[in-house]
Parts: structure tokens; C-alpha cells; sequence
């Protein structure tokens, strides 16, 4: 029941999303990021200090999760919520299922939640005859389509406004034909109408996590629209479904995230509503939910801790690595194939999936090292995809041509002396070809570049003479 | 073992031995549970931002300033009993009814309601209510952020629901950061303690799902109207 990826097709997919006008037109809207994270950052005189903060934090909790993960437990049963486990995204499932019906549920709201897209949750819930209904706006829209999320944060940037009209029309057909949709404020106040009916009916709300506190047995979300909180607050029950590293130690320590997340995610100094939420109601509450659960899920994360891709377990998923990111900017999510796009997304991915399925994706990047500069829990996520790239080479997954053309050039790196003759040779002899035009507009074997842009003719000398050249002009 | 109860407890077992397994540790270490019962204990405050320190008078200017940039509006009172004139006023000058739903709260219950034209019902909102008044345990300078606490006296379902969210913070309460916030919860609620809800709100809601035009309004409050009092 979860989504089918289709990372193991990311060039296909890459290509597609190259030549989509429309995908390219609402792409441009994902470029504002990065301009409003800079000022966000550039206000705070701490914030590098903050990162730093942040790292530690989740390191310090990786390394005592198994603790954390029991004494936060001890606090959410006292305040009498319950936990439950899931090894695994088909436990998860069921878990969550059999909440609602227990509930008797017939409709459920949910908040944003990436875990939620990783379970397949959604068509579980449906599964079962009960209506699940996203509130988060770009979430909707998407449930609308039966699409995936394009981003972990904007789920909706692959969509225009266009878009979103004709979707609203298309399912809103109790509403008059004639009506004007063709500004964002009437398409926000129809979604605003349609979903409050829904929060007041639900049974039973269902909301990730940004942070589980080991101190309090909270959990905490952040939202801007205010979505996640009437979810949360208005149904019978609330279920939280989080993975395991979102554990942190207290609520200072959460602070320290807090301070580091929204302005990496949208560039704002806090988002609008960051709720703790501890327990169902208490006695004399007069709202907030009767029942209180919360479904711990691996899903394979465990196995990361203790190898070289436990740092992938600090990301708090602010999205600042994909907004970053020139590959990202130029396919969108979609093409990654799964849930998780992006340069975290690369990483993660393969590590939750397979290296078979998702192992494609640490190649979708050009090393520029923009999302590591980025990175709010300082994650070295080029030096991750390059690790699973020794993995697939290792495994031999990589395509047959790579392997060769590699296995060639290693064979003349390992040899300095033949690389330099030979390279010196390849050099000359381009200069003589491309003599005429001094660039190539095709060339055997490389019309994957040629194909979009000329190869420059080399002037004839080798990177290494010229360095000896120059090293020997400055002695 | 993948039905009722029984299978949750292995699960439960089984991640937890999965992630002493991939830490090689048995979770019986001293030190390891000695530095996390430390730091649980003790909540050590890390990196805080200067922008909210100061006096009361810095912190008030950097609340209201960082509010105002969040699009909340702020009026300031001299007195609590000047609160219902001023939220009078403001519905009058939005355009909005004058009608107000509230908690409880025995601070907000003194109030001079009666000397001005508004109609007061007091209950958590059912989603029919359009403006609503509630008091913050705190006001947070360093982002402009409220922070609001669920029970009796002040409803969560009144931070959401109605289209003008109306927040009285007291002067006095406005501190610098969200540590100082923390303190405040821990001395009513106890270390370890919370209450069911805590709401840090910083403006009003707002979406930028469409083609990352910032509009107001999303699913809360269209207004978050912030009188600064005494």
C-alpha cells in the first residue's frame, strides 16, 4: 500500500521533468527560498553558533537514544497518552488503523506529516472505509491529485495557481460553476471553508512530530497555517506518528532547534504555531482530545546508528538542502521517485528503500556542497552520496559504461607516469580537432554533455604541466 | 505476533534492542543513563539569541517590534481594566462584531466588560464564534511570540477557531526568551510538568502554498490583535 517509488528511474524522471513546461513554470516559485533563509540567518548573530547547538544536541541524543526513547516514554503513559512501536511501515499501518476503528472513526484529519507519506497511510486508513482528509493546504491539493508530496515542506511547489483552480473545481462541485477563482486569496479562502467543515466532523486527528520530548512527553508541531492544531485539538483522539530520532532531551533543547528550523525552512524568525502537546485532555479541560497516542516507527533507522549514515538521523527536515540545490531546482521532488527529494532525500532514501531501488539518487548532484553549507544540523550530505556511490559501484548497480569508463581511468590514475603521457596526448590532439571552432559541438561518447552545451576545445597543455610550469615560474 | 498487545510489547523490545545493537551498548551502562538523568535534570540552556534581553522597557519595544513583523498588530493599555475598551475598540475599527468569547480566566473575569457595548459568552468556541479574547502565560520578546497554556481558563479551541484572535499578555510577563517562557511553565506546572497544550503563537495564520504568496488566514485567525496591559 505505500508508494511505488520509482527512484531506480531518476534520469528518466529527470529528463521528463526537464522538458515539463508547466513543472518548469512553478519551479521558479521554489527559488524564493534561499534569498529569505539568508536574511533570516544574517538577523541572527548566533545562528551558526545555534547550528552548531543543534548538531550537538542530536548527536548527544543518537547517542542515548535507547534511553531517551524509554524515559520519554515513562512521561507520555503519566500523563496518559499511550506509546506504541512499529518495526516497520506495514506496523505502523496497522497500528494506526486499528486506532481508528477502535475509535470508531468514519473521518480523520491529518496534519503534514512526512512519516504519514512514508507508511502510505492515507490509502491504509481508506482502506479500511474511513475518510482521511489532509488539511495542509499544498497537502490537500496533492491528496486532491493523488500525488505525492514535491518537497518536505512545500508539498504543492511543483503546482500553480492554475493548478489549484482547476483541481478545487473538479472536486468542489457543490460549489456555484460561475465563481472566480483566479486570485491565491480565493482558492485559500475556498480551501479555508471546505476543511473547516471537515475538522469539526472528524473523529480523530492524526499529526506527525517535529520533536518528541524526553522530558515532558510532548510532542511538538510546527505549522504556519494553524491546520495541524484544530487536528489536533477538536477530534476525539489525537495520534502522533513520529520516527525514532526525533526524540531530544528537554525542552531547552528543543528551543535550540526550534531557533535553527524555520528560518533554515522558510527563513522566518518562528513559524506561526509551534504547539506542545502532552497528553489528552486533563480533568476540568473544557476542549482538546479525550485519547492521546503516539506510534514510534523504525522503518529501518535503527540500522543507520553506529555506521556512516547515522548524521542523516540529526535532520530535522527543514528542506534548506533541496532549496539549495541546482539538481532539485531543476527537476523537482517528482523525479526522485519516492517521498524524500533532494539532496536529504539522496541520502536517506537508499538507506530506507535499498541501495537497488534508491541508489540512483546520490548521483542526482553536482558536489557543489551548497547543502552541507546549508544544513541547520550541519549533515555532510555530499560525503554521504558519495559513500553510497562506492556502495552502488561496489555492488555493482552502476550502469556497465560507468563502471568501464572508470575502471579505465584508475587504471591510468594508479599510474602517474602513463597518465601524464596520455593525458597529454588527449589534449594535443583535441586542440588539433577542435582547432577551427575551439569548442566541440559533438563528440563520440560524451552526447550527454554535448547535447545541451559545446565542449571546450583544450589549448593543448595538461592541468599538471601547466601547474609544473607555473610552480616552477614562482620558485 | 503481529496482532494485539503481545506483538507491541516485541515491538517495542525489538527497536530497542535494534538500537542497542547498532550502538553496542546493552542500555544497562551507569555513565550513559547517569548523563541522561544529568541532562533531563538539569535542562542546560545552550545557545540564547541577545535580541530579547534587556529590561523591561527593551523587552516590551523587541516583543511588540518582532510581533508587529510577524503581522500581528499590538496596542498598548496603562491598566488591565483598560482591556475592554481596547479590544471595543479594535473590533469597532476592523469592522467586526461586538461580540467576544473567552475562558475562565479569573484576570480576564474583573474586567469592566459591562461599561462597554460587548457581548461576553464564556466556553471554549465550537467554530461559530468570530472573535475571541484570551491571556498568555507569557509574551516571548525574541520572536514576538505568545505563549498560551490549554484548561479552563483560556480554551485552546480560541487560539484557533474564531477569525480574530484577541491576546492580553501583562506587561510584567513579557520576558526575553523562550527559556525564560520554560521557567514560567516549570513554575506552575513542576519540572517535568506540562500543561495538555502550550501554543507558541507568533502572528496570525497564513499559507504560502500557492505559488509562495504569503496570505493570511490559512485555518486560524485571519487577526492576532496583542494588547500589551499594565
Amino acid at each position: 500500500m505505500t508508494v511505488v517509488p520509482t527512484s531506480a528511474r531518476f534520469q528518466e524522471n529527470a529528463h521528463e521533468a526537464l522538458n515539463d513546461a508547466r513543472l518548469q513554470g512553478a519551479m521558479v516559485f521554489a527559488r524564493n527560498f534561499a534569498g529569505r533563509r539568508a536574511l533570516a540567518a544574517a538577523r541572527l548573530p548566533e545562528f551558526d553558533r545555534l547550528r552548531d547547538s543543534a548538531s550537538a544536541i542530536k548527536d548527544h541524543t543518537l547517542a542515548h537514544l535507547d534511553l531517551y526513547l524509554e524515559a520519554y516514554e515513562r512521561k507520555v503513559v503519566e500523563s496518559g497518552g499511550c506509546v506504541h512501536y512499529a518495526e516497520d511501515a506495514e506496523a505502523a499501518r496497522r497500528i494506526v488503523v486499528d486506532l481508528c476503528r477502535s475509535l470508531g472513526a468514519k473521518s480523520v484529519t491529518k496534519g503534514k506529516s512526512m512519516i504519514s507519506e512514508e507508511i502510505g497511510l492515507n490509502a491504509a486508513i481508506e482502506a479500511a472505509g474511513i475518510e482521511a482528509v489532509e488539511t495542509d493546504l499544498g497537502e490537500y491539493i496533492i491528496q486532491l491529485r493523488h500525488e505525492t508530496p514535491s518537497h518536505i515542506i512545500a508539498p504543492a511547489i511543483h503546482l500553480t495557481k492554475r493548478d489549484f483552480e482547476h483541481d478545487f473545481r473538479a472536486r468542489h462541485t457543490n460549489l456555484p460553476p460561475e465563481r472566480d477563482l483566479s486570485k491565491p486569496e480565493q482558492l485559500l479562502a475556498e480551501a479555508r471553508a471546505v476543511l473547516r467543515e471537515k475538522f469539526l466532523a472528524a473523529d480523530v486527528g492524526i499529526t506527525g512530530a517535529n520533536f518528541l520530548i524526553a522530558e515532558t512527553g510532548g510532542s511538538v508541531i510546527v505549522t504556519n497555517e494553524g491546520n495541524g492544531d484544530l487536528t489536533q485539538t477538536l477530534p476525539r483522539a489525537h495520534i502522533v506518528i513520529a520516527s525514532i530520532e526525533k526524540i531530544v532531551p528537554t525542552l531547552e533543547d528543543a528551543a535550540q532547534l526550534l531557533r535553527v528550523l524555520a528560518r533554515s525552512a522558510t527563513g522566518q524568525d518562528a513559524s506561526v504555531y509551534t504547539t506542545f502537546s502532552t497528553g489528552p485532555r486533563r480533568p476540568g479541560d473544557p476542549d482538546g482530545p479525550s485519547a492521546y497516542h503516539v506510534v514510534i516507527l523504525d522503518n529501518g533507522r535503527s540500522a543507520m546508528l553506529g555506521g556512516e549514515f547515522q548524521d542523516m538521523l540529526r535532520c530535522i527536515r527543514c528542506g534548506a538542502c533541496m532549496n539549495h540545490c541546482p539538481v532539485y531546482q531543476a527537476v523537482g521532488g517528482h523525479a526522485y521517485g519516492w517521498v524524500y527529494p533532494g539532496p536529504m532525500g539522496a541520502v536517506l532514501t537508499p538507506s530506507l528503500i535499498g541501495v537497488a531501488e534508491g541508489g540512483q539518487l546520490p548521483n542526482a548532484s553536482t558536489f557543489c556542497g551548497r547543502c552541507e553549507e546549508v544544513c541547520p544540523v550541519r549533515i555532510p550530505l555530499p560525503k554521504m552520496m558519495r559513500h553510497w556511490r562506492e556502495r552502488e559501484f561496489e555492488r555493482a548497480l552502476s550502469p556497465a559504461a560507468a563502471r568501464y569508463g572508470l575502471g579505465l581511468w584508475a587504471f591510468f590514475a594508479a599510474r602517474p607516469a602513463l597518465y601524464r603521457v596520455a593525458a597529454g596526448l588527449v589534449a594535443r590532439s583535441l586542440r588539433l580537432l577542435g582547432r577551427r571552432k575551439g569548442r566541440f559541438a559533438s563528440l563520440p561518447f560524451a552526447g550527454g554533455w554535448t547535447r545541451y552545451r559545446d565542449l571546450a576545445a583544450p589549448e593543448g597543455s595538461t592541468f599538471q604541466s601547466r601547474w609544473r610550469a607555473k610552480s616552477g615560474a614562482v620558485k | 505476533m503481529k496482532d494485539g498487545r503481545s506483538g507491541e510489547v516485541s515491538a517495542r523490545e525489538t527497536v530497542l534492542a535494534g538500537i542497542r545493537r547498532s550502538l553496542g551498548v546493552t542500555g544497562g551502562e551507569a555513565p550513559r543513563r547517569f548523563e541522561v538523568e544529568r541532562r533531563l535534570a538539569e535542562a542546560p540552556a545552550g545557545i540564547v539569541p541577545q535580541r530579547g534581553q534587556g529590561d523591561l522597557p527593551a523587552r516590551v519595544a523587541t516583543f511588540r517590534a518582532e510581533a508587529e513583523r510577524a503581522q500581528a498588530t499590538v496596542a498598548e493599555a496603562a491598566a488591565l481594566n483598560d482591556v475592554p475598551a481596547e479590544v471595543a475598540r479594535f473590533l469597532r475599527e476592523a469592522n467586526c462584531p461586538a461580540t467576544v468569547r473567552m475562558g475562565t480566566d479569573p484576570r480576564l473575569a474583573a474586567l469592566p466588560w459591562p461599561a462597554t457595548a460587548l457581548d461576553v459568552s464564556i466556553g471554549p468556541s465550537d467554530g461559530r464564534d468570530l472573535n475571541a479574547v484570551s491571556m498568555a502565560l507569557v509574551g516571548i520578546a525574541e520572536t514576538g511570540t505568545l505563549a498560551l497554556v490549554s484548561g479552563a481558563d483560556n480554551p485552546t479551541t480560541l487560539n484557533f477557531l474564531p477569525d480574530n484572535a484577541i491576546v492580553v499578555v501583562r506587561r510584567e510577563d513579557v520576558v526575553a526568551d523562550y527559556e525564560a517562557a520554560f521557567a514560567r511553565l516549570r513554575a506552575v506546572y513542576g519540572k517535568g510538568g506540562a500543561p495538555r497544550a502550550l501554543n507558541f503563537i507568533t502572528g496570525p495564520s497564513r499559507s504560502a502554498d500557492i505559488e509562495q504568496t504569503l496570505l493570511l488566514g490559512a485555518h486560524g485567525p485571519r487577526r492576532l490583535h496583542i494588547v500589551i496591559a499594565g
